[in-house]
């Protein structure tokens, strides 16, 4: 199908999407530098170009709740924050995944307090991993906008019936423009379909939501949105693929990769990043460096045999993270190190901690983690944390 | 005389309240006035408790319980389902929670639905502490009530300020209809409900909820105890609409001792004469209110 192709800020992307797959509500709290996406679904809504509730909330936790409630009443539901914003919503969304409500809900990654910064990282969606929400990162307005388009169709369907978040870093992103293609809303809409709850609020048919329950069925309603993050990986793979027979030209599945055949590194990383390894990869490619590149696009669910499929016999694999779990380490890191463990295939695995806090990731500073990282095969056993950019006078 | 017509209630029988808990004779009342076309919202609480465990709900509405802090913004967001669909068959949203969840956790919630508008009844039952938790004092509790987090010990008087006036919080953000009910007035709790519900935009109803675990009384007195609230005039009977004051119970005042000493919460102010200023404290609380909304009875 043909599009229309304009410069558009990423945000303006996200809110085009979000407008064509007509949510019936939309509930927001303005949080830097999520707002100008809730500003333009404010406009479409004030000037009829779009027919949602839309409803201002006190707070994000408030937000996320009336999309909660919304749900809960049958309706296809949208929110967006950030940063400090997605922190105040993670109560909910933990009870919201485990009632099985599949709001979407666009992350524009920003770093957390303190000191306080409104600078891109992924600390903030990490913070929300373990919630039940399923989490697409992308790395372009283009990506982000195919993504929301398919968000809804993933977040539904009956077999899923989770939260989804499409994370997009912060500016880089969601400030940033650059040439995307919008297709017509009709066909968008068409793509979206409408939601079908399984179960509602209903007066005619009056059920009990977030009943009381002990010991009985709680970690019964965990290992039931185990099944459902396991079967939302056939489900992102269907979509992304209709996605792409009737709009063409999408690239993108659980990860997606670069060059990774025969390379004796491959990074991994995710998010806007992705778009400077790959640039610095093909420099280092042209220089006969070996060097592949992995984007790991859906970070819930996890693809753990995809990732080690897609390492192949790479001798050293390099993750960058822009999270940290204190006292652990990179939390992507920690991810691709526990898909490999007990393998036949054992890569040396290098943990990179880059652009924490918006700490500048340029091409150079790629080619360097590749240097520490082809060094640290000579050395065996567990890999330390490599801190790029870290200013050791600080602590002087 | 009344004849009873509803031959099922929507909130049904076998629930695991105490015996005695004002805030479940509240419900049976409220749902029978709600009637089923209606969906019901409550923070985490006794009531959510009580009512919903798994497998064995009580209620025969839809009930939707999320989180201690935010039952004003589930019920926003209901509505906001509803009518994103055009709401054609009426539904009502009524949202129910204590005055943990109301006072204070949920405050910002429900400042921000009262200044929305939404069209929403919230009522309150205040028992005037957490009592789910075990009886710590909240931004509710009375002065001089004795809580475990209030705790009556040396000069300790128990809750040593007074409680917060969430019906005037309600009145400053121009809410169409404000009111206090009491289980001790069904009828006109009913009558309320029904108001809250037919007004368009939100409605609050502050409810005292006599709590004798809590506070401290046999459990075949809570009704009585609630009824003493208001002829002391601790707790008016009162009724606003878009912001004027339109119905005040009249009652021949009995003094606050009469309400205060069949509850243990307050015994000790009893016991040692430097409470008596507490004492005198509360009897003014009561005779201001009287004065305000002109509650005693005319002696002609």
């Amino acid at each position: 199908m043909k599009g229309k192709t304009a410069i558009l800020e990423g945000s303006r992307a996200v809110a085009e999407a979000v407008r064509a797959c007509r949510p019936d509500v939309i509930s927001v709290y303005p949080i830097t530098p999520q707002t100008h996406i809730l500003e333009d679904l404010a406009r479409f809504v004030s000037s009829g170009k779009l027919k949602s509730q839309f409803v201002r909330a006190d707070s994000e936790f408030s937000a996320a709740s009336i999309v909660y409630g919304a749900s809960a009443a049958g309706a296809r539901a949208y929110t967006a924050s950030a940063s400090q914003g997605l922190l105040l919503m993670n109560e909910v969304i933990y009870a919201m995944a485990s009632t099985r409500l599949p709001v979407v809900l666009t992350a524009v990654n920003r770093a957390i307090s303190a000191p306080i910064t409104i600078q891109p990282d992924h600390q903030d969606t990490m913070s929300l991993r373990d919630t039940g929400a399923l989490q697409i990162h992308v790395e372009s307005m283009q990506e982000a906008y195919d993504a929301h388009v398919q968000s809804f169709r993933i977040a539904e369907d009956p077999d899923v019936q989770l939260p989804l978040m499409v994370c997009m870093d912060g500016w880089v992103i969601s400030h940033s423009y650059e040439p995307v293609t919008v297709f017509p809303d009709e066909a968008v809409a068409e793509f979206a379909g409408s939601f079908t709850p399984v179960q509602k609020l209903d007066p005619s048919n009056p059920l009990t939501y977030g009943a009381y329950a002990d010991q009985d069925v709680l970690m019964e309603y965990r290992y039931a949105m185990m099944i459902a993050q396991e079967k939302a990986k056939d489900k992102i793979r269907s979509v992304t693929k209709e996605y792409r027979e009737v709009f063409g030209n999408f690239d993108g599945d659980l990860l997606d990769t670069h060059c990774t055949e025969e390379a004796e590194v491959v990074l991994v990383a995710m998010g806007s990043m992705v778009s400077t390894i790959r640039a610095a990869v093909d420099e280092l490619r042209s220089e006969g460096r070996k060097v592949g590149l992995i984007k790991v696009r859906t970070f819930r669910p996890f693809p753990r045999d995809e990732i080690i499929a897609a390492c192949g016999k790479a001798p050293v694999v390099a993750v960058l993270d822009k999270s940290l779990s204190v006292n652990s380490g990179g939390i992507l890191a920690t991810e691709v190190k526990s898909a490999f463990y007990g393998g036949s295939s054992q890569p040396v695995i290098v943990p990179f901690i880059a652009g924490l806090g918006g700490k500048e990731v340029n091409r150079r500073v790629i080619k360097e983690i590749v240097d520490i990282a082809s060094r640290a095969a000579e050395k065996q056993g567990a890999q330390e944390t490599v801190w790029m950019g870290l200013d050791r006078s600080f602590f002087s | 005389m009344t004849i009873q017509t509803e031959v099922k209630e929507l909130h049904a029988p076998g629930h695991r309240a105490c015996p005695g808990c004002g805030c479940a004779i509240a419900v049976k009342l409220i749902l029978r006035e709600t009637g089923p076309n209606t969906i019901v919202v409550s923070p985490t609480g006794c009531l959510e408790t009580f009512t919903s465990p798994f497998r064995g709900s009580s209620w025969e509405v839809p009930w939707i319980h999320s989180l201690f802090e935010n039952a004003p913004a589930i019920a926003t967001g209901v509505l906001a389902g509803l009518n994103s669909k055009g709401n054609v068959d009426g539904t009502k949203v009524v949202a129910i929670g204590g005055d943990g969840g109301t006072y204070d956790i949920g405050m910002g919630a429900l400042s921000g639905m009262f200044e929305r508008k939404d069209d929403i009844l919230y009522i309150c039952y205040d028992n005037e502490a957490y009592m789910n938790t075990g009886i710590q004092g909240s931004s509710a509790t009375p002065l001089g009530a004795g809580t475990t987090t209030t705790p009556v010990v040396g000069d300790s008087f128990g809750k040593m300020v007074s409680k917060k006036d969430l019906l005037a919080i309600a009145l400053a953000h121009d809410v169409p209809y404000v009111g206090t009910a009491s289980i001790a007035n069904p009828a006109d709790l009913k009558k309320k409900v029904r108001k809250g519900m037919d007004n368009p935009g939100p409605a609050f109803i502050l409810m005292l909820s006599p709590c004798n675990l809590g506070w401290g009384f046999e459990p075949e007195d809570t009704v009585e105890l609630a009824r003493k609230a208001i002829s002391t005039g601790l707790f008016p009977i009162v009724e606003f609409e878009n912001g004027r004051l339109v119905s005040a119970q009249k009652i021949k005042p009995v003094p606050v001792e009469e309400y205060l000493k069949p509850q243990k919460r307050y015994q000790h102010l009893y016991k040692k004469e430097n409470f008596n200023e507490v004492l005198k404290a509360i009897q003014e609380k009561a005779d201001r209110n009287i004065e305000k909304y002109d509650l005693a009875k005319d002696r002609n």
